[in-house]
Formats: structure tokens, sequence, C-alpha cells
């Protein structure tokens, strides 16, 4: 099933959710939608499931109008943050209730419930806590479950509102892991809302970023975080040192301090820098465009992050390898790997 | 040791507030309880059973629970449409409505009775009308049922109302987007949820009704038979110096409104016990 958004626009009085977004979804992919609260990712995802109605605009499931079928009929699985289990249903029943409320003339026999209903209990892995209730289940336990009862249904298209929100460091982790490898398996087209980077990256085909109702970049987790397309997803995804920089005169200067790096094909005006924290290479004093005073050193993992101030007023933290000697009062010099320069 | 441990409690004061409870517990209820019981016992058993047996006081005990019954069970839907309105739809004037909910709490129950009956009298602004199609209201046992009614349905409400505000509207989401019509939704998810508190509400508002004197007394006519209720019985016996009489129908009362409240308990856990605390 392809999905495809046309000019969507949704107002929450005079809050914009979502300002023209445009998007197209390929048949069977796992698509992120990144973006901080806020950013309408959610608003989107509830409009593709029917569960919300754009004030304009269109939306395609594999060409023909969704927004003419409530979400009855749009034959859409829809996983909650917050599970939203049936508490008086058993593990069970929870499962079969999209298979038991079916029309009379389409409704399979209970024997085909009853092994269906196993069958996704299997998938998710958690066929022993079948007659268990809701609420003695973990929150892992749980999502897995609203997971496997929104596949009852057999969807066309599986819709994830911040699956893991809800749940501990440890379990996210695997539940991203487990997520993949079920999408795989069934390979059922999937969007899944986080505003969590590194599952975004994780777990999905394709990326979309969004901030303030808009889509800022769509592309694979590899090119979200290499090439950004704007400020913003530099900002956002990984860690970024930024800095305030002048472009004038064919040369770029931080404060009075004129950067050894290319001007060419750039605005003049006030612009900003930025720099990923491992892309900013140590060498003696002299060596790079910046030059600074290492303040303290801490060890992170593989990495040591160092505080420096630079030359030019600005205090960044950068990582370098735990081989390179850094010691706190050593003046070095800094040169970006790779860098990118957005106007404003 | 274990001088240590009593002292080392986390909460204090379980002594005191143990005794007191149980002192107040016993002077105001338990203590008069028991006095009932026992002055129904100065009656044979014979005499106990006929004086129930009396065609009268069969049907005034008929009258006031058949009639709170129903008048319960209609508060349930009513109460619980009102519900539904109140807490899932925001519209002007929604305050006010909650407010009036709580006007037959707060009123003298006397004050309510000598409205009702004026409102449905023969002569009355709803009376008139309904006089017109052949419905007396006022001074029949339907006026009885009007004025349990009337003072029920914040019971229901006000039991059900926080236990709907704590009902996601996700799981509504949920099972539409399931493929639940509204309907499936509303019986399969939404009343199964709502089930203990609902049944809370119809018992309190029985049991509201099945003890009312004060507003029922001005509306029913009270005519023996037909539309006497049984505590107005018990003033009449009072009245009478027959205080045997009272006390026994006093007994039959308290132990029925006892099975009946101890029934819904029960099934009130079991409703409960099917939705376990998240």
């Amino acid at each position: 099933m392809t999905i495809e958004v046309r000019n969507l626009v949704k107002k929450f009085g005079s809050f914009a959710a979502l300002d023209g977004v445009d998007l197209k979804v390929d048949n069977g992919e796992l698509l992120a939608l990144l973006g901080p609260s806020g950013s309408g990712k959610t608003t989107l995802l509830r409009i593709i499931a029917g569960l919300d109605w754009p004030d304009s605009g269109e939306v395609f499931f594999n060409g023909e109008d969704a927004l003419a079928q409530g979400a009855r009929e749009r034959h859409v699985g829809f996983v909650f943050q917050h599970y939203a289990l049936f508490r008086h249903m058993t593990v069970f029943e929870n499962v079969a209730f999209g298979l038991r409320v079916q029309p009379r003339a389409v409704r399979k026999d209970e024997a085909a419930i009853r092994s269906r209903v196993k069958e996704l209990l299997d998938l998710v892995q958690l066929d022993w806590l079948a007659d268990r209730y809701p609420s003695q289940l973990s929150g892992g336990q749980r999502q897995r479950i609203a997971l496997a009862r929104a596949l009852a249904i057999e969807p066309r298209i599986l819709l994830l509102d911040e699956p893991f929100g809800a749940l501990d460091a440890k379990v996210r982790k695997e539940l991203r892991k487990w997520l993949r490898s079920l999408h795989h398996e069934i390979n059922v087209t999937s969007i899944f809302v986080t505003h969590d980077q590194e599952e975004a990256l994780e777990v999905a085909n394709r990326v979309v970023v969004m901030d303030k109702g808009r889509i800022e970049q769509i592309g694979s987790p590899d090119d979200v975080y290499d090439n950004p397309a704007t400020a913003f997803v530099h900002g956002f995804i990984g860690e970024s040192i930024v800095l305030p920089i002048q472009i004038g005169d064919g040369a770029i200067r931080l404060g009075d301090r004129q950067l050894d790096l290319a001007a060419e094909g750039l605005a003049p005006g006030a612009s900003k820098l930025f720099v990923r924290r491992h892309d900013m290479l140590v060498g003696p004093p002299g060596s790079g465009a910046f030059e600074g005073a290492v303040q303290h050193v801490r060890n992170f993992g593989p990495v040591q992050r160092a505080e420096v101030a630079l030359s030019g007023g600005e205090t960044i933290e950068i990582d370098a390898p735990r081989d390179k000697e850094l010691r706190a009062g050593d003046t070095i010099g800094l040169k970006p790997r790779r860098y990118r320069i957005f106007a404003g | 040791m274990s001088a240590l441990a009593a002292r080392r409690r986390t909460l204090p004061g379980f002594g005191l507030t143990m005794g007191l409870t149980l002192t107040w517990l016993s002077v105001i209820i338990l203590i008069p309880l028991a006095g009932l019981f026992l002055r129904s016992l100065e009656l044979s058993p014979e005499q106990f059973w006929n004086i129930l047996s009396s065609r009268r006081t069969l049907n005034a005990l008929r009258v006031s629970f058949g009639l709170a019954f129903a008048a319960a069970c209609v508060n349930l839907v009513m109460g619980s449409i009102i519900v539904w309105a109140l807490v899932r739809y925001r519209f002007p004037g929604r305050r006010i409505f909650d407010a009036i909910v709580d006007v037959p709490f707060a009123l003298p129950t006397a004050v309510a009775g000598v409205a009702l009956t004026a409102l449905f009298a023969e002569q009355g602004w709803l009376g008139a009308p309904l006089a017109a199609l052949g419905l007396k209201v006022a001074f029949t046992p339907v006026g009885i049922f009007v004025a349990m009614i009337f003072i029920g349905i914040p019971f229901v409400v006000r039991t059900v109302q926080p236990v709907l505000q704590d009902l996601d509207p996700e799981i509504e989401e949920a099972a539409g987007s399931l493929g639940a019509s509204r309907w499936q939704t509303i019986v399969r998810v939404i009343l199964p949820s709502l089930a203990p508190a609902l049944l809370t509400g119809l018992a309190l508002a029985f049991a509201r009704a099945v003890g009312e004197y004060g507003s029922v007394i001005f509306i029913a006519g009270n005519l023996p038979n037909v539309s006497e209720i049984a505590p107005l019985l018990i003033v009449i016996r009072l009245s009478e110096f027959r205080y045997a009489d009272a006390t026994a129908i006093a007994v039959v009362m308290l132990v029925v409104s006892f099975v009946i409240i101890f029934a819904v308990n029960r099934l009130q856990r079991w409703a409960q016990s099917r939705i376990p605390a998240r």
C-alpha cells in the first residue's frame, strides 16, 4: 500500500500543527516521522489514520481518496503511545477484538479467531500471557500486545505513535530491534512517530524530519545525519557545534578572527557554522581554522570530551579520540574535517 | 525488639484512630441498629409474622422497594447519558448543568416534595398537560416514582463522572480503528469499563430512594395499599403507639436493604476484579 499526502494543513486555533505537508510513502516502507514535540508529526499520523481531519489537503491510499473514509473503513492499524489496551479484557480478548467486531458477513468463526489470535501472540512472543489482564503486564509487553491487536485486522498500513515513548531506555532498545525484524517479517507499509533521533535512525528505512508543521528533510538515515538540508536538521540530529559567523569580502569571520575556510559561493551576511563534535580535529596551535584553550577534559566511553574556549570568545565542546593527549590549559588548533554553513 | 518495631511505625496514631473509629461507629450505627433488633424481639415470632404478612405492610414494602428499584434503573440510564454529555463535550452552560445535578443533594427533601407536588398536581404546569393525556402523577404511585428519580439522580452522576473522566478517549479511538462501530464501542468497551461505577451508582440511588421520606409523602397521596411507602407506615404505627409493629417493619426494611446492598457490592467486586487497577 502506498500513501500519498498532499498539501495538508491543520490548525488548532491559531496554531498551525501542519502547514502544507507533502509526503509519499512507498509500499512496504518503514518510515520514521522525527521531530520535536509540537512539530506536527503526531497530527500527521492521526490524519492518516482517520482519527483527525485536516482543514485542507488530500490523503491517498494506493491512489484512492482516504479522507472519504472514516477510521473504521481505512483498515489502518494504529498503536498508541500509552497502549490504549482494553483494561477489562484479557490479552487474548484484546487481540481478538478487531476480529470479533467485524460485520457478521465476513466475521471468522470462533475456531478461526482463536487460531489467528494464537498466531499473533506467537508473533509477538507473548502467547503465555493470553489469560492475563493488561494491568498485569510490563510496559514493553503491553506495547507488543497493542501491536498484535493492531495486526489482527490485517491492516493495510501500520501506524505507530511514539510506540516506545513510555518505556525505559533498555526495553526501548530491545523493542526497536524487534520492531525492525517484525517489519521485515510482515512487510506492511509502516510509519512511526518519534522524537528520539537514535530510534528513527536505527529503525527506519527513511526518515522524515519535521519542525513547526513543515517537513524539513526527507532522506535515508545516513542522509539526514551526514547531509542535513537545513540548520534545524543539523541542530536536531546529532550533536552539533554552532558558531555565529560573518561572511563578507571573500572571507569568513568568527568575531574579529578570520577563519581559514573557503567562502566561495556563500551569501554575505550573518550565518551559522555547524560542525559535528567529532569532526573537529585537534592539532598544534596555528594548525587549523580555530584556536583555543582547553578548559577541562572528561572521558566519555570511546572518546574524550574537551571544553575549549576559542580565541573568538565562544566556548565549544569537542570529542577527540582517547589516545590524543589533551590536558586542561593546553592551547590547541582545531580544524573542522567537515562543516556546513547555513544563512541566518 | 518488638516494642522497638511497634514504636517505629511509619504511620503513627493507629491505636487512637482505630479506637475512635470503633467507638464512633458503635455509637452512631451499631447500637441503634441493635436497639432496633432488640425492640422487635419483644414480639413473638407469630406476632412478627402477622404484622409482616398483613396486606398493608406487604403493599407498603412492595411500593417502597419496587418503585425505588424502578427509579434507580431510570436514574442509571439517564444519569449515564448526563455524565456522558457533561464529561465528553464542551458546551456553554456546562458548569451550570454540572452544578444543577447537585440540587437534589442540597435541597431539603420537604422543599423538593412541595415543589414536585405543585408541579405535578392536576392544575400544575406539568400535571395539567399530563392529566389531559390521562396520566395522573401527583397523589399516585407515579408521583412516588417521580420523587424517587429526583432524589436519586445525583448519586449515579457523581459516582460515574470521575470514572468516565479517567477513561482515556484513546481506547475509543483504538476500538474505532480496529473496525468497531460506535455502538460496538459503547457496548463492548465503554460500558464494561464503567460497570463497577454504574453498579455503585445504582446501589446508592436505590438505597436513597428506599429510605426517602420527605419528598415522597407530599406527592404520594399516601393511600394505604396503593401509594403508602414503608417509612410512612412506620411513622403511622409510631403515632399509634404500636412501637413493636413499627420496629418489625423497620427490621424487615433493614434486612432487605442490607441483602440488596450486599448483593450489589458482590456484583461490583466481581466487575471490579475484571478491571484490576492499573
